[in-house]
């Protein structure tokens, strides 16, 4: 299982604000798509991430925080994925790395954004198509010899 | 004011296109709810169950009981099963939208990926799914050919659908004559010559898709012996560190089978199954007559991505695998609806947690759904199926409470089937098809096998007598 198959069932694509763009924007974006964070852009690549943390961070100290622009308190040092990275890396690099939002790029272009609820969710469908894989064969079971 | 919908009076009416296990299990979570809700499941066969029939290998009986589960969803009063009815052939969106309120697409992934590269298309190189089709019975594939005089086989991708195209090549026609193989593949496959296969990974052992138990199935085969290169099953520093981070015992235990594998020494048995990692097919070159000579390999170095995936990167050392018959193995494609949003990248119907997605304005559209691999994509086992389903199933009662469902004329299960009659007059109930499933069982029985499946519509119709 890799991330391609979070983002079939993800028909959002990752919300964008440019570097430029007020804080006032920002937060009426991830209020607008009640989401966590939004992915800083320069065309079609990301160049930092603006979670709903990194408001709060500037909020409790700035008065004046409305004011400012994304650039000012996006994390630059943006840690993305691809496509066909499996979800046991990613989860490991994310929970290592207390990463909670994921920008997807395929050559250099921004396709999509993972969550970590969204790779939590995905390993655990996963264990569970197992167990329900069993459950079937054994309420089936119940139910005499194959037809 | 209208009255409510998921009442006795008033049925919510759902059709479901794609009677496969995602099918099965999205008129089940349907059919439980507290609502009254009639489905309709439709299929473009007139057999019932999609790949746990036409895809499960034969020599795997045991998991093809899930059908009887399904059975117990189709014998509840308010389904209805419609075989050999085909999605945007035989009816349309607009026949659809003017008899359910709600309609989900189920359509699995009818074709394969594509690799890419020079010589795919030479006659000798297919497929895994045609393959898989073939010796299923798919009514599609049962004229396909596979030169099965040729002694060296390559299969590209260590999924376990590759597996199980190693493991029916390397099965003796005794091991297959016990299963639910059509007749003309048993055939074939008893005449075959195949000596050599080779199972192909591009990346190592510690990233091979394939399952424990698949893998250590291939180690148990009558007159096949299994081996492995050992400089290809050790792993490198970057695997190491990685299995060695993740604590994951089913890819230690999968390292563990693959060298053990690498330790064998031959048997004697007549053919011989060799598993190779860290290889990708550039090139197929032809033979001079249009077929497949041999499989140029690339080999390949992996590299952590910044995610610490490892991924494979081709260095500049090349091979040429001298094979005459190869088997692309590299996943499964969905294939677009007419009139559905389709997602290109993914090869996946535009969905949101199963809301079918407008292409334009990304918003879901009304009334229209889809679960299973044509949603997420062609992985995961049937259970898979079920938590997706489920999902799927969740946002239609919320979209039915909150009025967002279709608003069809004829909201009637007798105008549907009407519909159906005139469409294709030729339609199979489900209780046709259990007759079928009591012929097809019977004729196995008389040779001591499972069943012996119809692989054509005429037999089916015939055996019907119609
Ligand atoms: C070769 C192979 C072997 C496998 N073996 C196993 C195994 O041993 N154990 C396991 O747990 N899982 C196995 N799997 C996985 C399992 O089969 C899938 O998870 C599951 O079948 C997917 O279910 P689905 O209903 O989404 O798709 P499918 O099973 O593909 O069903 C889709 C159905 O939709 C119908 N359809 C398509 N288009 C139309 C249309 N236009 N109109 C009407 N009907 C249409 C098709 O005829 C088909 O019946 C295997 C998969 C493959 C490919
Ligand atoms: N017995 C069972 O339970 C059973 C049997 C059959 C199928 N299934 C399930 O059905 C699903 C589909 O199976 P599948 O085997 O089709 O898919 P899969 O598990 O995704 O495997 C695909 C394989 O193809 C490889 N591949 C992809 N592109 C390639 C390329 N360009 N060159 C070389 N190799 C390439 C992949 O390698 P990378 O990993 O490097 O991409 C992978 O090894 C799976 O979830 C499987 O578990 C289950």
């Amino acid at each position: 299982m890799n991330i391609a198959n979070i983002l079939a069932r993800k028909g959002s694509m990752a919300v964008t604000v440019r570097p430029e763009q007020s804080i006032r924007d920002a937060l009426a974006l991830l209020d607008r798509h009640n989401i966590g964070a939004l992915v800083a852009v320069e065309g079609d690549r990301p160049v930092g991430i603006l979670s709903e943390r990194d408001i709060v961070r500037e909020a409790a100290h700035n008065e004046k925080f409305f004011a400012r622009v994304v650039a000012d308190l996006m994390t630059r040092d943006v840690i993305t994925g691809q496509p066909h990275d499996d979800l046991l890396s990613v989860a490991h690099t994310m929970t290592e790395r207390r990463i909670r939002h994921l920008p997807v790029v395929d050559q250099g272009r921004l396709i999509g954004m993972v969550s970590i609820g969204d790779v939590v969710k995905a390993q655990r469908d996963h264990y569970q198509g197992e167990v329900d894989t069993l459950q079937t064969q054994l309420l089936a079971d119940e139910g005499g010899p194959a037809r | 004011m209208t009255p409510l919908i998921g009442t006795p009076e008033r049925p919510l009416r759902a059709a479901i296109i794609g009677a496969g296990p995602t099918g099965f299990y999205t008129a089940d979570h349907l059919l439980r709810n507290a609502r009254v809700v009639e489905v309709d499941l439709f299929d473009r066969l007139p057999t019932p169950y999609g790949l746990v029939r036409l895809g499960v290998a034969p020599d795997h009986q045991k998991i093809k009981f899930v059908t009887n589960v399904f059975d117990k969803v189709a014998a509840t009063p308010r389904f209805r099963f419609y075989g050999g009815v085909e999605f945007g052939k035989d009816i349309t969106l607009a026949d659809l939208k003017a008899h359910y309120h709600q309609i989900v697409y189920c359509t699995g992934a009818q074709t394969d990926r594509r690799m890419g590269i020079p010589g795919e298309d030479l006659s000798g190189s297919h497929p895994a799914t045609e393959f898989v089709a073939w010796y299923n019975g798919h009514p599609d594939y049962r004229d396909c050919t596979f030169d099965l005089t040729q002694e060296r086989v390559a299969v590209i991708g260590v999924g376990n659908v590759a597996v199980d195209v190693v493991r029916i090549l390397c099965r003796t026609a005794e091991e297959l004559a016990t299963t639910d193989i059509t007749d003309y593949a048993l055939e074939a496959l008893r005449k075959s010559r195949v000596k050599e296969v080779y199972l192909l990974g591009r990346r190592g052992p510690a990233q091979a898709a394939f399952t424990n138990p698949e893998v250590k199935e291939l180690g148990e085969l009558a007159d096949a012996d299994v081996t492995a290169r050992p400089e290809e099953v050790e792993l490198d520093p970057l695997s190491r560190a990685a299995v060695e981070r993740s604590q994951d015992r089913a890819t230690q235990k999968k390292v563990e089978i693959l060298k053990a594998y690498a330790r064998r020494q031959p048997t004697g048995k007549s053919r011989r199954l060799t598993l190779r990692f860290l290889v990708s097919p550039v090139e197929l070159i032809a033979d001079g007559a249009g077929g497949v000579a041999a499989l140029r390999l690339v080999r390949n170095e992996l590299y952590a991505t910044s995610t610490g995936a490892l991924q494979p990167r081709a260095t500049g050392h090349f091979e040429n695998l001298p094979v005459g018959l190869v088997f692309r193995s590299v996943g499964y494609r969905g294939v677009p609806l007419p009139g559905v949003p389709f997602n290109e990248s993914w090869g996946v119907i535009l969905n949101d947690k199963g809301r079918v997605l407008d292409s334009d304005t990304k918003q879901p559209i009304v009334g229209e759904y889809a679960a299973g691999w044509i949603k997420r994509g062609p992985t995961g086992v049937i259970g898979t199926n079920k938590p997706d389903a489920a999902e799927t199933v969740e946002c239609m009662f919320e979209d039915l409470a909150s009025g967002a469902v279709l608003e069809p004329a004829h909201p009637e299960a007798a105008a549907a089937e009407a519909l159906v009659r005139q469409r294709q007059p030729n339609y199979f109930s489900y209780a046709d098809w259990l007759k079928l499933d009591a012929i097809e069982t019977e004729r196995g029985r008389a040779q001591g096998r499972p069943r012996l499946k119809f692989t054509s519509i005429d037999e089916m119709l015939a055996a019907l007598g119609r």
